[in-house]
Parts: structure tokens; sequence; C-alpha cells
């Protein structure tokens, strides 16, 4: 593949002991919806977390770009500057902050204190914001305190904030979680249309949820892949029902 | 579409007016220009408390916004106190030399001048060499400067180490005490440089101005005191009501995802740390002439804690709490400590206040952050939302 946007070669971690990820690879292209589940401990979030920097592997090459660059060696803030967002499991917007305060922090703007000290908005900034906040449906809730939004409306303020961010690859932790049905259905329409230009990385337990995204899956078991390819192939594939499906 | 930085903000006029009018009320009944119904002495502990208020915004921006809860502000507070210090004490001892000296038959020679002055400061401490850190001690416009720099380098530095190391909550706390306690323990040496316990003293006379009386004087250093603080004000409330505060507001409450918002958390702990600071040290250099001595004790670690619970009480994360907080603690601690509340006989025991203001305040201290963790600010915004 020559649209490769990230390559994860031969990555292991270990805690304590415990072998969280095992010689994993895994390659995502631009642009590409890509959904990874698997069982408890399988290495899900500490996949994510070593995209963006949070977590250090033993060993193994994280690769992004057409031009190559290695992500270990930056810090979290300069790999979300290279056009990483990521979305965590439980929505962490910032509460005592309103919608409209929120993804103008998240717009992709210049982050240096000194830029943002100096920084003032313009009717074109402001635009971007309302057109964001039609997208995840929070239109009407721009002046709200977001620490008073029902759940499901914090998620959507979170991907509204990755979407602000204009990532290349966003990665989504759970998303459908706690959701109504009404609300998983918009958040389907959200992510694969966000995925129409960019590449997108959807972990989930929920199967439902997963077959409504219709995308490539990678079923990851033990820190490592067990399967991957369309939702029906990997659950066909006798491990896949063994370790997980089969619980 | 857009609105000026004024009319979104509200509170930063009616806070503006507030001191204004104050000012004007003191200064009509100061001993100084008008009715001398408020004593030089008063205004003097007006004018310091100003200062402290100043410094208890600069501590609400870095923990009420930003959430490093530093206990080394008033190490900062100190520097600048030292920085300007320096040159009062230069300068007039300098006055005073030449002026013992202009009956001799020989004319003093410079260093003679220098020798004389040296002995006069540290004769104290058993020396008459000027250390190196006096060296700019001759010129007010270099130590204005020290006032700026020595306390802005410091909190670089630590702000630096310490936030580069990740260095966050309770741990930041016990290194930043650990920061003022060192700098407290070092000045207390004879060899410091800086008169060791004696520290510096007859701030109040100001050189040049000898023939001014105290009442003048005092209320020039109010008036400064005042147009300090509401500079302080304005400069401060300008960054929190940005996008700036924003993000710092959001560093507060989740740091970890600001870093994956992109933002460099670290380079804006450094810029609110060093920041305030500088404003700490800006706010002492006008607290000690008006104070009239600096000794280092002033800046031991219970100082900083005592401006946490200033700006604790009198809310977190808004200035003019911070505001009230500071000048209605520090003014009531002067009440009770100075003698100006009366004893309570209860027969068997008698109360007094001297010994048991502290147990009020920390009383005081607890009931707040258990049944007002606003503060004493927050009833104030309860009270104006519920107009409509």
């Amino acid at each position: 593949m020559n649209n490769t946007l990230l390559e994860v070669d031969g990555v292991s971690v270990t805690f304590d002991g415990f072998r969280a990820i095992n010689n994993l690879s895994i390659q995502i292209a631009e642009p590409e919806l890509r959904a990874i589940i698997g069982p408890n401990g399988a290495g899900k979030t500490t996949f994510m977390d070593i995209i963006t920097g949070k977590t250090r592997p033993d060993e193994g090459k994280v690769i992004w770009g057409e031009r190559n660059i290695s992500l270990l060696k930056m810090s979290e803030s300069q790999i979300a500057q290279q056009g990483i967002g990521r979305k965590f499991q439980k929505p962490t917007v910032f509460e005592a902050q309103t919608v409209r305060e929120n993804l103008a922090m998240a717009l992709k703007n210049k982050r240096g204190p000194f830029d943002v000290l100096f920084f003032r908005s313009n009717p074109s900034i402001e635009g971007e914001i309302v057109e964001l906040a039609e997208e995840i449906g929070l239109q009407d809730a721009l002046d709200t305190p977001s620490g008073i939004l029902s759940h499901g409306q914090k998620q959507w303020l979170e991907i509204g904030m990755l979407l602000a961010q204009d990532p290349r690859l966003l990665l989504v932790d759970e998303p459908a979680a706690g959701m109504t049905q009404a609300e998983r259905e918009q958040t389907t329409e959200i992510l694969v249309r966000a995925a129409q230009t960019r590449a997108v990385v959807v972990v989930e337990h929920d199967m439902e949820f997963v077959r409504r995204l219709n995308c490539k899956v990678t079923v990851l078991h033990e820190g490592s892949v067990l399967a991957e390819g369309s939702l029906d192939h990997v659950t066909a594939n006798q491990t896949v029902i063994d370790v997980y499906l089969g619980r | 579409m857009r609105k000026t930085f004024i009319s979104q903000n509200p509170s930063v006029l009616w806070f503006l007016a507030a001191l204004g009018l104050f000012t004007l009320i003191v200064t009509i009944l100061s001993e100084g220009f008008g009715l001398g119904i408020v004593s030089t002495s008063f205004i003097k502990t007006l004018g310091k408390t100003l200062c402290l208020c100043l410094i208890a915004i600069a501590m609400d921006v870095v923990w009420g916004y930003c959430g490093i809860l530093s206990l080394g502000h008033f190490a900062f507070f100190g520097l600048g106190g030292y920085a300007i210090g320096m040159w009062l004490m230069y300068a007039r001892t300098e006055t005073i030399v030449v002026e013992s000296l202009a009956g001799n038959i020989i004319p003093p020679t410079e260093q003679e001048v220098i020798d004389a002055i040296g002995t006069q400061i540290f004769g104290v401490v058993g020396s008459s060499e000027f250390p190196l850190i006096w060296a700019f001690a001759d010129s007010l416009v270099l130590q204005l400067l020290m006032v700026v720099l020595v306390p802005g380098l410091l909190a670089l530095v630590f702000g630096w180490l310490a936030f580069r190391s990740r260095v966050t909550g309770v741990y930041l706390s016990i290194l930043t005490q650990a920061m003022t306690l060192a700098l407290a323990l070092y000045l207390f040496q004879n060899d410091s440089g800086l008169r060791g316990n004696n520290g510096l003293s007859g701030l109040q006379n100001i050189p040049g101005f000898e023939a001014t009386p105290q009442a003048t004087i005092s209320i020039v250093f109010f008036w400064a005191s005042a147009f300090a603080l509401c500079a302080g004000y304005l400069f401060f409330a300008w960054i929190v009501s940005g996008k700036l505060g924003s993000v710092l507001r959001a560093i507060r409450d989740n740091e970890a995802r600001v870093r994956f918002l992109g933002y460099h958390v670290e380079s804006y702990k450094l810029f609110v740390f060093t920041i305030t600071a500088v404003v700490s040290g800006i706010a002492g250099a006008l607290y000690y002439p008006q104070a009239g001595i600096i000794n280092p004790a002033e800046i031991a670690p219970i100082a900083s804690i005592y401006l946490a619970v200033w700006v604790a009480i009198g809310g977190r994360g808004r200035l003019y709490g911070a505001v009230i907080g500071a000048a209605f603690v520090s003014l009531l601690s002067s009440w009770f400590t100075g003698g100006g509340a009366p004893d309570i006989p209860l027969g068997f025991y008698t109360i007094q206040w001297t010994d048991w203001w502290l147990v009020l305040l920390g009383v005081s201290f607890v009931a707040v952050t258990l049944f007002f963790p606003q503060g004493i600010g927050g009833l104030f915004d309860k009270l104006v939302r519920k107009q409509p």
C-alpha cells in the first residue's frame, strides 16, 4: 500500500512482566475507516496510548506520514500537532467551560502560549465553530457549560473537538458506550462521514455498532493481531470465535 | 459581533471603580493631603494591603486558574523587596556618610566613601566589604530592573526544571515550599550578603526626599500601590479572559487531555509561573518601603501558605475573590494581632486574640473549604446572579 498513513511494526510493551502488546503490526491507510475489536485486556487502549505518545514501547517502530517520521521520540503535544487526534473512553471535555470554548481550544490554530495569549477570534473562526457544532448537533448549546450536557452530547462534543483539530488520523475509543439507539446511529454517521477524508480508527466492544460501521475489522488478542478483514470474515474465523465471540 | 474586553468583563470595571473610589476617599481622609482622619500608619497598612492584594491575584492566576498550588510566591515577593531595599539602603547611607565626612579638611576619596558606606551597612554582621550582589545597588534603574529580573529568572529556572520533569500536584507544592525555605535559610546567614537576620531596614526613608514628611510619602506609596493593583488586575483579567485563560483552566481540570489537543502544557505552566513571579516581585518592591524593614522571616514558607489561605477564603478562580480574601484576612489579622480586638474574659480563662487569632483563621479556612468551596467571591457571585 502506498497510501499508508500509519505503520505500527513489531511493537511490544511490558508492564511489570505482563506483555500488554506483543509484536503488534498494523497499517492504517488514508482515508480509511477501521474498527479494532477484542476482549478485555487485548491491548486496544495500550495500542492507542503508544500511538499518541502516552506509553513508550519496549521495541518496535511507529512510522507516520509520507516522510516516514518515527513517532516514538515525540511528546504527546507534538504527536497531536502532527495530526493525530484521540477520543477517550470516558468523555473528557472541559466541563467548567462552554461548548464554544471547548471547540475553540481544539480548533487548528497555533498552539504556543504567546500565540494563544494574543489570539483574537474573528468571524471566520466563529463560523467554523458554528459549523462544527451543527455537525455534532450542538448548535443550540454553544454557550452551555459542557458539564451539564448529557452523556451522549459530551461524547459528541469530544468527537467535535477531534474534528476541530482537523487530524489526519482519528483514534476513537468506544464512542458508542452509554448511548441510546438514536445517538448511536448519529455517531455512526459522524464517523463514517469523517472517514471519507481521513483515517479513523474505532475501538469498540459492541458488535452491532461495528457492523453498522461496515468497514475492515482488526481483532486483537493478547496484544497481537488475531485476524483482519471484513466483519463477516473475522467472525467466521474459528480462533476468533473461541477467544472472543464464544464466551 | 466582537465585543471589547471590558464589555465582556463587567466585573473588571466594577473593580476598578471601587478601587478608584477607595483611593479617593482614603486620600481625602489622610493626614498628608486632607482631613487627617486616617493616621499615617494606617495609610501604610492600607498601602501594604493593596500590595498583598496584588500578589494574591497573581496567586489566583497560578493556582485558581492554572491549578499550580505554589507555596513559594512569597519568595518572589521578598526578592522584589530585597532588590529595591538594597538601593534604598545604599543611597540613604551614602547621603549620611557624605554629610558626615563633609566636615573633613581633606575631602574623602571615592573609595573612602564606599568603605564608609560598607562599614555602616555591614557592620552589624561584622563585615565592611560589599558583596558582589550589591554591584548595582547605587543605581535605582538597575535595581528596579532587578525587581523584575531576579524573581523572573528564579521562577523561570525553577519552573523549567520542575515542569519538564512533570512534577505536579502536592509534590510541586512541596518543591516550591522547599525553594522558599532554602532561600529564607540562606538569607538568614550573616555572610549571605544581605545582612542575615537583620535584613534591610530604614526603607521608609526615601533618598532625595529627606525633607518630605512620612505623611506625604505614605500617601504617594498608597497611590503607587493602588495603581499597581489596578494595572495588575487589568493585565491578569486580560490574560484569563481570552483563549489563554481557557487553556489554563483546561490544564487545571485535565492536563493530559490538553496535551492530546496539541498544547505543550509545560510551556503554559512556565509562562504563568514566571509572569506571576514577576508581578509578585513588583508587589514586594512596593510593599517593603511601606513596611520599612525586610528580613528573611518574611519569606518563610508560612507566608506563602497564608497567601494560599487568603485566595481560598476569597474564592479561587475569580480575581476579585483573591482581592477580597487578601484584604479581608490581612486587615482582620492586623486588627486581631495588633491588640485591636478586645479580649474575651471567660472567668476561668481569658481569650487573648493575639494568641487565638491563628486558631480562628485555621477554623475559618477549614469551614470555607468544607462549606463554601467557592469562597467569599462565590457568595458574591450568587448575589449578583440572582438579579435578572
